[in-house]
């Protein structure tokens, strides 16, 4: 009857454990020794039957023979095996002693195979576990949001510069920056009381001063520049130097001084070509004037 | 048919496509109420149009009362932002807090700020970083100065951490990936010190930044703290400013800034210029990314016996959009 049983759900009609693929059929059964959907491997076309199943980490020996076919319930015999391999196998063998040769074999197979990867995961469980944290969908998206408005509410180049700035009002950059304006209106403040020409001398000098040292101070930072706007920079100093211009009438006092003192320059000039730029603006207007 | 004047109600108007001057709508219509769909949102194109004169006609008429005022209208009214109304958050640090000072003279960071260590700092990432991660991690090996990278070869954080400390190390970075991108941030101040861990988002590497500079040099750069109000932002803030070496060089002009808005911290790395006392110029070099903090935790970095200062936890700090925590 096993041979019928084959015939009808093997081969021709429906098994619903079976399932084919291009190559190979498969069987979902699960007291099925290999897996696959063979006339040798199915359980319910052969009336003496083995395999192996793990429960718990624990593995054990279930098998069905044909006095027990009509008692579906007491079908499978279940032996428990020694956890020790060498004894387990020999288990097999004392428990399957006489039995077909190809169900002996494949047992062991599969409690080989078996016992291989619960050591895996006795190995595994020891190293550290991902543990994964699964995101929700309607937060992730509540927080991008929050984020891309907070960026806006930032204005963080704004408030890098003002930062920046409030820093060196502080004086926390020492003597590397000189800035004329700001150390002019701190000396006005402070001596309110002054004459006036004594204020425009003391102007005269340190636009002078500064004029050299922010030539000096400039040259270094265009040797360490890695500006690319240079031009930027050149013409926001140019608007400057013209405003400074228009707004201070008394700067023209010594306007002679400074057109002197570009012909010294010449050489020096030639290899900072912005700083030329600066000049000869200063001077045009003046020669137009005239 | 549809779209001429039909049964189905409209104000009174004209019966065609150019928009009157001034349409009246019978006080109990609503644009909602129109079935067409094309019609309505016509009428509700036009019902916005209105509203919008209206409200244009308001400005102006208040601009007008308050220069006919001159200095006796009242001021201007300051428009509500989140900032604003901001839950006032009681571990709010005052910056004359005597208590505070004294907690933060005596409290891990002490040896930094007071000049005694000099940071050391060890990067390195979960297991098998991909691309995008591996260059993320060198790009802040070279903006934090003092600081190595590290693979992280299955090796586990606790076994790490003893290495590390006998090498010397302030300092360990973790940066966790997730789908080949860099996703969250464990700082942890090495002898002992606590353990941040963050969300990271929106990581922008040197390339994928538009008009940025060349390559940050070695200089030390400066660092920026911007509102880091509570307690809790102060020992954020302070965790961050001991990455960084106490003395920056001004030559560099490089000023790496932790910006924090509501909750969230923004890093950026810049290179600056001084145009004059009033303007500076800012070129952005480096990499950028934003921090959430999720939990801060008392020592270093032990997930299940470790003692937390503060969690992230959303159902009860989640509640209100004008309480943030930092």
């Amino acid at each position: 009857s096993s041979q019928v049983v084959w015939d009808t759900l093997g081969n021709r009609q429906f098994c619903s454990y079976k399932i084919t693929t291009k190559t190979q059929n498969f069987c979902r059964n699960e007291y099925n020794l290999t897996g696959l959907c063979n006339r040798s491997s199915c359980p319910l076309a052969n009336s003496q039957y083995a395999t192996i199943r793990e429960e718990k980490g624990r593995c054990y020996l279930y098998m069905k023979t044909i006095e027990r076919a009509p008692f579906p319930r007491r079908l499978w015999e279940r032996v428990l095996l020694n956890k020790n391999y060498e004894k387990a196998l020999e288990e097999i063998d004392e428990n399957l002693i006489y039995w077909p040769r190809f169900i002996r074999h494949k047992c062991k197979q599969r409690f080989t195979k078996i016992t291989q990867y619960l050591i895996r995961i006795r190995k595994l469980t020891l190293k550290r576990q991902r543990k994964l944290v699964p995101l929700r969908r309607k937060i992730e998206r509540r927080e991008t949001r929050r984020e891309e408005k907070a960026l806006i509410a930032a204005q963080l180049d704004n408030a890098i510069e003002k930062e920046l700035l409030e820093r060196l009002k502080k004086e926390t950059y020492g003597d590397i920056y000189n800035f004329p304006i700001h150390a002019f209106d701190k000396a006005l403040q402070q001596q309110e009381a002054e004459s006036e020409s004594e204020s425009e001398a003391e102007k005269e000098e340190e636009e002078e001063e500064d004029m050299d040292k922010r030539e000096f101070v400039e040259a270094e930072e265009s040797d360490l520049s890695d500006f690319e706007d240079m031009d930027k920079l050149e013409t926001s100093s140019e608007e400057e130097e013209e405003k400074e211009e228009e707004k201070e009438v008394e700067k023209e006092a010594f306007h002679p001084k400074s057109k002197g003192k570009t012909p010294l320059k010449g050489p020096a000039r030639r290899k900072r070509p912005y700083l030329e730029i600066e000049y000869e603006e200063e001077i045009e207007p003046r020669s137009k004037t005239k | 048919a549809g779209h001429g004047s039909g049964p189905v109600g409209s104000g009174t108007e004209d019966g065609g496509p150019p928009a009157p001057e001034r349409v009246l709508f019978p006080p109990t219509f609503s644009v909602s109420e129109i079935k067409n769909k094309q019609r309505r949102h016509f009428m509700f194109l036009r019902w916005k149009q209105q509203q919008r004169k209206e409200k244009l006609a308001a400005k102006k008429k208040r601009k007008k009362e308050r220069e006919a005022l001159g200095d006796k209208a009242p001021p201007k009214a300051i428009p509500k932002t989140i900032e604003n109304q901001r839950v006032y958050d009681e571990t709010t640090v005052d910056p004359n807090d005597e208590e505070v000072a004294f907690d933060e003279a005596t409290d891990e960071f002490a040896p930094y700020f007071n000049r005694q260590t000099v940071p050391k700092i060890l990067i390195t990432t979960s297991d098998r970083p991909r691309g995008r991660t591996v260059r993320f991690c060198e790009q802040l090996s070279t903006i934090i100065p003092n600081s190595h990278v590290y693979y992280r070869r299955g090796l586990a954080l606790k076994r790490i951490i003893p290495q590390c400390i006998a090498r010397d190390f302030t300092d360990l970075i973790v940066i966790n990936e997730d789908r080949k991108i860099p996703n969250g941030l464990v700082l942890s101040h090495l002898p002992d010190g606590p353990t941040a861990h963050f969300r990271m988002s929106s990581v922008r590497l040197r390339k994928e930044i538009k008009r940025k500079g060349k390559e940050p040099t070695e200089h030390v750069p400066e660092v920026i703290l911007n509102n880091f109000t509570t307690r809790l932002g102060h020992s954020v803030g302070r965790m961050f400013a001991s990455l960084f070496p106490h003395d920056p060089q001004f030559i560099g002009r490089q000023v790496a800034t932790f910006h924090n808005q509501r909750d969230y911290i923004f890093f950026r790395f810049h290179r600056y210029i001084f145009k004059s006392e009033k303007k500076v110029g800012i070129q952005e070099l480096g990499p950028r990314f934003t921090l959430k903090l999720r939990s801060l935790q008392k020592g270093t970095f032990d997930s299940k016996f470790g003692e937390y200062e503060w969690i992230h936890k959303r159902r009860e700090m989640d509640t209100s959009r004008r309480k943030f925590h930092l």
